[in-house]
């Protein structure tokens, strides 16, 4: 990991970021806190993105010309921007995706596509069996379902327990020689609980199953070494990391990428292409298909930048204070529940809850209308949810740039929700 | 906070979502359907049981929805301007509705036409609201095509 290189310093930080300075009316300051759906930008991002579109912009990988060589050079030091960032051995590790639902896409759609060429491990084929869990974000669960169904597998999942952790008791008679796969989230993005990457990894490795790491909630809260972590494949959205939209990341480890058939096809993934049949490239453009995202991808390099100057371990303490603030304020308040580990050092800073029954879009009207920008529904986590018995929650998550002040408004606004609804 | 939320959560709204009319399934029934909002995960069961005399007139519409104050309200405003009225009655109630909801509070509402449904107008200057306020409706409508078609 790279050493900061700035101070942290919240006012400083928060001056980075122009959105933050927008009122919603005359008198509402916008306070947001919606960064677990998509973050904000700091200027640094945005500048790297319109400069490289005033001064590099052209195709890469293509053409003669001196513009093309640019572009390219911009897209490939992205590349290793991002690889440095994610302590991935080498660049060509990194491929670049749409987000991360993208990543989860190509890696579980390339493990049905092999044939009789492809490695039996990088195989799903009827009579395996995937294992996700309960608490999945649909992006890590639905393209897993539609892998089971094209090839007959069979899809288990680890359970979730009262305490909002995995269940792990039963672990042994779920995570046996028939499982191919273990894909799991790094961070919740509804209860804020963080897995136990290690546990995991070892129990997948003693079976021979191929892990997956859906990275999106943790990688812009705390430092991810793809390596040390000691999974398989890793995937990330641009967006909740301060980066544009449109660019995510699947991380694979070269040997796994090399071996792995293409899911997306197409221009720019082709080694020779002929009427009857085509070649393949080796990774990681074999699964870049298409005009990638380019000037995302040097916005995404410049988000790394700005989040490695501020230092991950210094971010993931101040949003870890700030959720411990949060959780203690709401414990104060009658009718609030959590939905999440009541202790902050063991989770991050995704505080959802339900507040008295209420419907969460109607506590999320209220907490608007006082400039408290919240998510509220089922947060793309839909089994979570019925697994504790509520409909939806509503959701406050915490960024690089969110005060005390802001936690200790959006407290005071739930309670002012609570006196609203009680009133009625 | 009031100006804001007052014209959302009115009075009439509130006292819908406390105390919804013709809620509950019941029996007979023509024709059920089932309505998700997949953003929110809100879930509408609804029947509809029109008169078999060919006048359509609607002798009940009974209905289970979970979902947030609004979609709520509008389930029960919706039962009780429906029932007893026939469905050639509640064509213009309907579409005036309708267009005031996707006016973004552009389009006056007609009190006379859609009685309590004026309630719910509020929500139109919330285009993320507009979606609970129509689900029930949308239900009605899904009933009533599937009603007609089981009698064609």
């Amino acid at each position: 990991m790279t050493a900061p290189t700035r101070e942290f310093d919240i006012e400083a930080i928060r001056a980075d970021f122009p959105i933050l300075s927008r009122m919603l009316d005359d008198d509402t300051p916008m306070i947001y806190l919606d960064g677990g759906a998509t973050s904000q930008r700091p200027r640094q991002v945005l500048e790297a993105e319109i400069d490289h579109l005033r001064r590099d912009h052209a195709a890469v990988k293509r053409g003669a010309h001196r513009m093309a060589g640019a572009a390219t050079d911009a897209y490939e030091n992205s590349r290793e921007r991002l690889a440095a960032f994610l302590g991935a051995p080498s660049p060509d590790e990194v491929v670049f995706t749409k987000n991360a639902t993208e990543a989860l896409n190509i890696v579980a759609g390339a493990l049905g596509t092999g044939d009789a060429t492809t490695p039996e491990h990088l195989r799903v084929r009827e009579g395996d069996e995937i294992l996700v869990t309960e608490m999945e974000h649909h992006a890590n669960l639905v393209p897993w379902q539609e892998l089971a169904r094209r090839t007959g597998a069979t899809l288990r999942w680890i359970p979730l327990a009262d305490d909002f952790t995995l269940d792990l008791s039963e672990l042994d008679s779920l995570l046996t020689e028939r499982t191919k796969v273990l894909a799991f989230a790094h961070q919740s993005n509804v209860l804020g609980t963080i897995n136990p990457v290690e546990d995991l990894v070892r129990a997948a490795k003693a079976v021979g199953a191929l892990t997956v790491l859906d990275a999106a909630q943790s990688v812009p809260h705390m430092s991810v070494d793809v390596d040390a972590l000691g999974v398989d494949f890793v995937a990330l959205s641009g967006h909740k990391m301060l980066g544009p939209t449109g660019i995510g990341v699947l991380w694979g480890r070269y040997e796994l990428l090399e071996q792995l058939p293409p899911y997306l096809t197409g221009g720019s993934m082709i080694e020779v292409v002929h009427m009857e049949a085509t070649t393949f490239a080796e990774p990681p453009a074999r699964f870049e298909a298409g005009t990638p995202p380019i000037s995302q991808a040097v916005g995404l390099a410049a988000a790394c930048d700005y989040l490695d100057a501020l230092g991950m371990d210094r971010i993931a303490a101040h949003e870890q204070a700030l959720t411990r603030r949060a959780l203690e304020g709401l414990a104060g308040l009658d009718g609030v529940r959590i939905i999440g580990p009541a202790a902050s050092d063991t989770r991050a800073g995704a505080v959802s809850f339900d507040l008295a029954g209420r419907h969460p879009h109607d506590v999320g009207q209220v907490l608007d209308s006082l400039g408290l920008e919240v998510r509220v529904g089922h947060h793309c986590a839909w089994p979570l949810h019925r697994r504790y018995g509520v409909h939806g929650t509503t959701r406050a998550s915490f960024s690089v740039h969110t005060t005390a002040a802001e936690v200790d408004a959006f407290v005071a606004g739930v309670a002012r929700t609570l006196d609203f609804f009680g009133s009625l | 906070m009031s100006t804001h939320l007052s014209a959302l959560y009115t009075e009439l709204v509130i006292e819908h979502d406390k105390r919804p009319l013709h809620e509950g399934l019941r029996e007979p029934f023509d024709a059920e359907v089932h309505h998700v909002n997949p953003t929110c995960g809100d879930e509408i069961t609804l029947r509809l049981q029109l008169s078999g005399d060919g006048t359509e007139r609607v002798e009940d519409v009974s209905y289970d929805a979970i979902g947030c104050a609004m979609s709520r309200a509008s389930a029960s405003i919706m039962a009780d301007l429906l029932i007893g009225s026939t469905v050639a009655e509640m064509g213009p109630v309907q579409d005036h509705f309708e267009q005031v909801m996707r006016s973004r509070g552009r389009q006056e509402p007609d009190e006379e036409l859609i009685g309590d449904g004026i309630a719910l107008t509020g929500a139109a200057k919330f285009p993320a609201r507009v979606k609970c306020v129509l689900m029930p409706w949308k239900a009605y409508q899904a009933a009533l095509v599937e009603t007609r078609a089981l009698g064609a």
